[in-house]
C-alpha cells in the first residue's frame, strides 16, 4: 500500500482547504472543535451517536411495552415504581401510557433514530469522504441541521414529563384523535417534528449540491460509490416530500391551538357533548398528507441501508458488484416511483376502484426495482472469495431480512388480501422486518465497516459476531410469530394485547411471551456491541488508511481524517468497485491509485 | 396457513383467502428459491473454498428471468384477482329493499346499531339530542324514528341475505372489524361508506375496533350474532315491541 499518500502529478492543493499537512487540529477550543464545529465529520459523528442513543431509548420503551403484552396489568418490574402515578400507579401500566409509549416508539425510531444514523450519520461523515470533498458544500447549514435535530429530539423527550403525558396517537397522528385537546403531548409532537422535518430538509439541499458540486476530478456520476447514488436519491425524498408534512403539522397545530378546523369535520360529539369546532375539515386529508410523506420516508429509511449493504458486499466479496448500472437506474426508479403509491396506506378509508386499482398497480410496480437491487446484491456474491468480517455478517444478513420484509408487503399491497390483514400484527412484522432485521442490521454493518475510519481503531470481531448471532437469531423470534398473530386476526395497538377477542385465543395470545422474552434477550445481546463501541475506542486495534482494503476514497484519507480530509487533492482513475482485476498486481484497485502504481 | 385464520363465515371470504394463501405460495417459492441460492453461495464462494475472486461473476440471464417472472406472477394477481375482487367489494353493493341494511356508528368506545324499522327509512339524527340514553341522538319525533331499533354493541342479523352496512364515526376514526367475515372498513366522522357482505354461518362472533381510538380501544368490542331468518324475525319483531311504549308517546324528545 502506498503509505505516503497520493501525489496525483503534483498538483497544487486545494485552496480553501487549511493546513491539510496536519491531519489533526488542535487549536480550536472545546466549543468550536464539538458545539459549533463545522466539520462534517463531527457533525457526522454527533448524528450517528445520538441516533444510536435514541434506538436504544425508542428500544427500551418498546421493552416496556412488551412486558405490559407478554404480562398484561403485572406490575412492571425493575422501573415500574419509578415511572409515577399517572403512568404506572403500583407498577401497573395504564392504557394511555401505552398509547403514549408507541406512538413514541414509533416516531424515536424513525425519525429520531434511524433516518439520523443513516442520512445525518453515515450521509455526513461517509459521503464528502467518498466524493473526495474537503467538506460539505455549506458547513454552516450543516450545523444548523444537527442543531434543529437536537431541538426536535428535547421537545419530543419532554413531553413525556407534561401534564398529560407525551403524544399518545400513534406514529401516525390521525386526527381527529390527534386534534383532541387531552394531551400536550400532541402539539409538543406537532412542534418537534416542525425541527425534525426543518433538519432533514437543511441536510437535504446540502447532499444535493455537494453531491453535484463537490466531487473529486475524474469522478462521474457513473464511478460514484452506490451510497453515494442511495445518498442522493435519499436527499431528493426528504427535499419533495417533507415540505407537505410540514405544512400537514402546521395545520395540525392551527386546529389544536388555534380552533381552526382543517382536518375536523362538523358533528362531532365527545363523550355526549357536541365538541365545539368550526368543523367542514376532512380528517382524510391529513392522511394523504402524511402518507405523502411518509411512504417515501419509507425508502429514505431503506436506501442508505441498501447503500452500506452495496459497499460492505463489494469489499467482502473482492469482486465488482453485478449490475451497478442496473442498481443505479433501480434506485432512482424507486425514488419516483415511491411518491405515487402512499394511499396503500388507506385501502380501508373507503377508496373506490379506480383509485385502488391505480395505487395497487403503482405499489406493485416499485417491488421491481427492489427485486432488481436484492437480486443485484445477490448475483454479486456468485464467483466471490467472501470474507465473513463483522460488518459482512451484518450485511448478508440484510438480504434474506429485507426480502422477507419486501415479500411480506406483497399480500398487503393488494387491496383484498389487506382487508384481513390491515392493522393487525402482520404489517408489524412486514414493515419491522425491513427497517429492523433490515435497515438496522445495515446500519451495524456500516458501523463496524467505517469505525476504524472514524477513529483509526478496529471494532473486536469476537465481540461484533456475538452481538450479530444473538441479535440474528433474537430478532428474528420477535417479527416471525407476528405473522402466524396477524393471520388470526389479531389488531395491533392494543393495551391488552388483543386478550379479549376469541380469535386470538390459544397460539396468537401466546406468542406474545414468546416475543417478550426474544424483544428482552434482544436487548442483552446490544450490550456486547456498546462494550466493543467505547472498549475499541481505547483498546482497539490500530488501523492504518486502508485497513479493508477497499477501492473507495473515504479509504485513501488518513485515519481517522483531519480538517479538510485528504492530504493531497483526490483524483478519480476508475469505478467504484474494481476489485480482483484479471492482470493486477493485488485484488483491488483503488479509485485513487493512477495506473501505473497498478504495475 | 387457513388453521391460523378465523373461519369463514361469509360468502366472500374463501376468495378472499384463496388470493391471500395464492400470495403466499408465490412468496414461498421466491423465499426458498433466493434462500437456496444464497445459502449455496455463501458456502460455494468463502474465502477458504474460493481465495480468488472472478471479476466478471455471474453471467446468464438468470436475474432477468427471475424479474419478469415476478412481473408476471404480480400482472396476474392483480388483474386475476385484486382488481375485480376489489370492486365487488366497493362497487356491486345489494339493492336497499332486497338486503338487510343497518346504520353502525362508532363512538369512544362503543358500537352504536340503528335499523331503520319496518318502514325501511332512517330517523332523523340530531348531535343536540346525544345523551347517555341516546348515544346517537335519534329524533324520536320524527315518524320515520319512530320504528327505529338502536342496540350499543350487538348487531343481530339473519343468514344468507345481503347486508348492508352504513358506517361512520361521531367523534374519532374507529374500523369495523369483522375478521370471521372478511370484512374491514374505517368508520370516519363526516364521512358515511357503505360496506356490503353475506354472512353464510350461523354463529356468535364480534366486531373488532381496528383502528386506535384512544384509551379504551383495546376493549371496544361489539358483538355479532349471525341467526337463522326466523330467529332473526323474532329477535326483530321483540325489539320492535318493546319501542311500543316510546311510539306511544310521542312527547319522549
Amino acid at each position: 500500500m502506498d503509505k505516503t499518500g497520493i501525489h496525483p502529478g503534483g498538483r497544487p492543493a486545494h485552496v480553501d482547504v487549511r493546513g491539510h499537512d496536519e491531519p489533526h487540529h488542535e487549536e480550536l477550543g472545546w466549543w468550536r472543535k464539538y458545539v459549533f464545529s463545522t466539520d462534517h465529520k463531527v457533525i457526522g459523528i454527533q448524528y450517528a451517536i445520538t441516533g444510536l442513543l435514541f434506538l436504544l431509548f425508542g428500544f427500551t420503551l418498546m421493552m416496556i411495552m412488551r412486558w405490559q403484552l407478554a404480562y398484561p396489568g403485572r406490575p412492571i418490574p425493575l422501573i415500574g415504581q419509578w415511572l409515577g402515578q399517572d403512568r404506572a400507579p403500583m407498577g401497573i401500566m395504564l392504557p394511555e401510557f401505552y398509547n403514549q409509549l408507541g406512538a413514541m416508539h414509533g416516531t424515536i425510531m424513525v425519525f429520531m433514530g434511524v433516518v439520523p444514523l443513516a442520512v445525518g450519520g453515515f450521509g455526513n461523515f461517509v459521503m464528502p469522504l467518498q466524493i473526495g470533498a474537503p467538506d460539505m458544500a455549506f458547513p454552516k447549514i450543516n450545523r444548523a441541521s444537527s442543531w434543529a435535530y437536537v431541538l426536535g429530539g428535547v421537545t419530543m423527550i419532554t413531553s413525556f414529563f407534561l401534564r398529560g403525558g407525551a403524544a399518545q396517537s400513534g406514529w401516525t397522528s390521525y386526527p381527529p384523535l390527534a386534534t383532541l385537546p387531552i394531551a400536550n403531548g400532541q402539539t409538543m409532537w406537532l412542534l418537534g417534528m416542525i425541527f425534525l422535518i426543518t433538519s432533514s430538509l437543511l441536510g437535504s439541499i446540502n447532499f444535493i449540491v455537494t453531491i453535484v458540486q463537490l466531487r473529486a476530478k475524474g469522478l462521474s456520476y457513473m464511478r460514484l460509490p452506490f451510497f453515494v447514488w442511495a445518498q442522493f436519491v435519499t436527499s431528493f425524498l426528504l427535499l419533495l416530500a417533507f415540505p407537505p408534512l410540514e405544512a400537514a403539522g402546521v395545520l395540525q397545530l392551527m386546529d389544536r391551538l388555534a380552533g381552526t378546523s382543517f382536518f375536523m369535520p362538523s358533528g362531532l360529539v365527545l363523550s355526549g357533548r357536541p365538541i365545539p369546532v368550526s368543523g367542514n375539515g376532512n380528517p382524510l386529508l391529513w392522511q394523504h398528507l402524511f402518507w405523502f410523506l411518509a411512504h417515501p420516508e419509507v425508502y429514505v429509511l431503506i436506501l442508505p441501508a441498501m447503500g452500506i449493504v452495496a459497499e460492505i458486499i463489494a469489499n467482502n466479496t473482492r469482486k465488482p458488484l453485478w449490475g451497478y448500472k442496473a442498481m443505479v437506474y433501480s434506485v432512482t426508479t424507486l425514488g419516483f416511483l415511491s411518491f405515487i403509491v402512499w394511499a396503500h396506506h388507506m385501502f380501508m378509508t373507503g377508496m373506490g376502484t379506480t383509485m385502488s386499482a391505480f395505487f395497487q398497480t403503482t405499489t406493485m410496480i416499485i417491488s421491481i426495482p427492489s427485486v432488481v437491487i436484492l437480486t443485484s446484491l445477490l448475483l454479486s456474491l456468485w464467483g466471490a472469495s467472501i470474507r465473513f468480517t463483522t460488518p459482512m455478517l451484518f450485511a448478508l444478513a440484510f438480504l434474506p431480512m429485507f426480502g422477507i420484509g419486501g415479500l411480506t408487503g406483497l399480500p398487503l399491497g393488494l387491496a383484498p388480501s389487506d382487508i384481513h390483514l390491515h392493522d393487525t400484527y402482520y404489517v408489524i412484522g412486514h414493515f419491522h422486518y425491513v427497517v429492523a432485521p433490515g435497515t438496522i442490521f445495515a446500519l451495524f454493518a456500516g458501523i463496524y465497516h467505517w469505525f476504524p475510519k472514524a477513529t483509526g481503531k478496529k471494532m473486536n470481531e469476537v465481540l461484533g459476531a456475538i452481538h450479530f448471532w444473538g441479535s440474528f437469531i433474537c430478532i428474528n423470534i420477535v417479527f416471525m410469530p407476528m405473522f402466524i398473530q396477524g393471520l388470526a386476526g389479531m389488531n395491533r395497538r392494543m393495551y391488552d394485547g388483543g386478550a379479549l377477542y376469541t380469535h386470538n385465543a390459544g397460539l396468537p395470545i401466546k406468542l406474545n411471551l414468546v416475543i417478550g422474552i426474544a424483544a428482552w434477550s434482544l436487548g442483552l445481546f446490544q450490550i456486547p456491541f456498546i462494550v466493543n463501541f467505547f472498549g475499541s475506542l481505547k483498546w482497539g486495534k490500530a488501523v492504518d488508511r486502508n485497513p479493508w482494503e477497499a477501492t473507495t476514497l473515504e479509504w485513501s484519507a488518513p485515519s481517522p481524517p483531519g480538517h479538510g480530509n485528504f492530504l493531497t487533492e483526490p483524483i478519480v482513475y476508475r469505478g467504484p468497485y474494481e476489485y480482483s482485476v484479471p492482470g493486477a498486481a493485488k485484488d483491488f484497485s483503488a479509485q485513487f491509485e493512477p495506473e501505473k502504481a497498478q504495475a | 396457513m387457513l388453521n391460523w385464520m378465523p373461519i369463514q363465515a361469509s360468502t366472500h371470504a374463501a376468495e378472499i383467502d384463496q388470493m391471500t394463501i395464492l400470495v403466499h405460495w408465490l412468496m414461498l417459492v421466491m423465499f426458498v428459491g433466493w434462500g437456496a441460492f444464497f445459502v449455496f453461495v455463501l458456502f460455494r464462494f468463502r474465502r477458504g473454498a474460493n481465495p480468488s475472486a472472478s471479476y466478471a461473476g455471474a453471467k446468464g440471464k438468470f436475474a432477468k428471468s427471475t424479474e419478469i417472472a415476478v412481473a408476471i406472477v404480480e400482472i396476474v394477481l392483480l388483474v386475476g384477482y385484486a382488481i375485480p375482487s376489489w370492486a365487488i367489494r366497493v362497487k356491486a353493493f345489494p339493492a336497499e329493499n332486497e338486503a338487510v341494511v343497518v346504520r353502525v356508528v362508532g363512538t369512544q368506545f362503543a358500537w352504536n346499531i340503528q335499523y331503520p324499522g319496518p318502514d325501511g327509512k332512517f330517523g332523523r339524527t340530531d348531535i343536540k339530542l346525544v345523551g347517555s340514553d341516546n348515544p346517537l341522538g335519534l329524533d324520536r319525533s320524527d315518524p320515520a324514528a319512530k320504528d327505529d331499533i338502536t342496540t350499543i354493541n350487538q348487531l343481530n342479523l339473519p343468514v344468507d341475505r345481503p347486508v348492508l352496512v352504513h358506517l361512520s364515526s361521531m367523534d374519532v376514526i374507529h374500523s369495523f372489524g369483522l375478521y370471521e367475515m372478511r370484512v374491514k372498513q374505517d368508520a370516519i366522522p363526516g364521512i358515511q361508506i357503505p360496506v356490503w357482505f353475506i354472512p353464510n354461518r350461523i354463529g356468535e362472533y364480534e366486531i373488532a375496533c381496528s383502528q386506535l381510538c384512544g384509551l379504551g380501544h383495546f376493549r371496544m368490542r361489539g358483538f355479532l350474532t349471525i341467526q337463522s331468518d326466523a330467529a332473526y324475525r323474532k329477535w326483530f319483531d321483540d325489539q320492535e315491541k318493546e319501542l311500543q311504549p316510546a311510539a306511544a308517546t310521542p312527547t319522549a324528545r
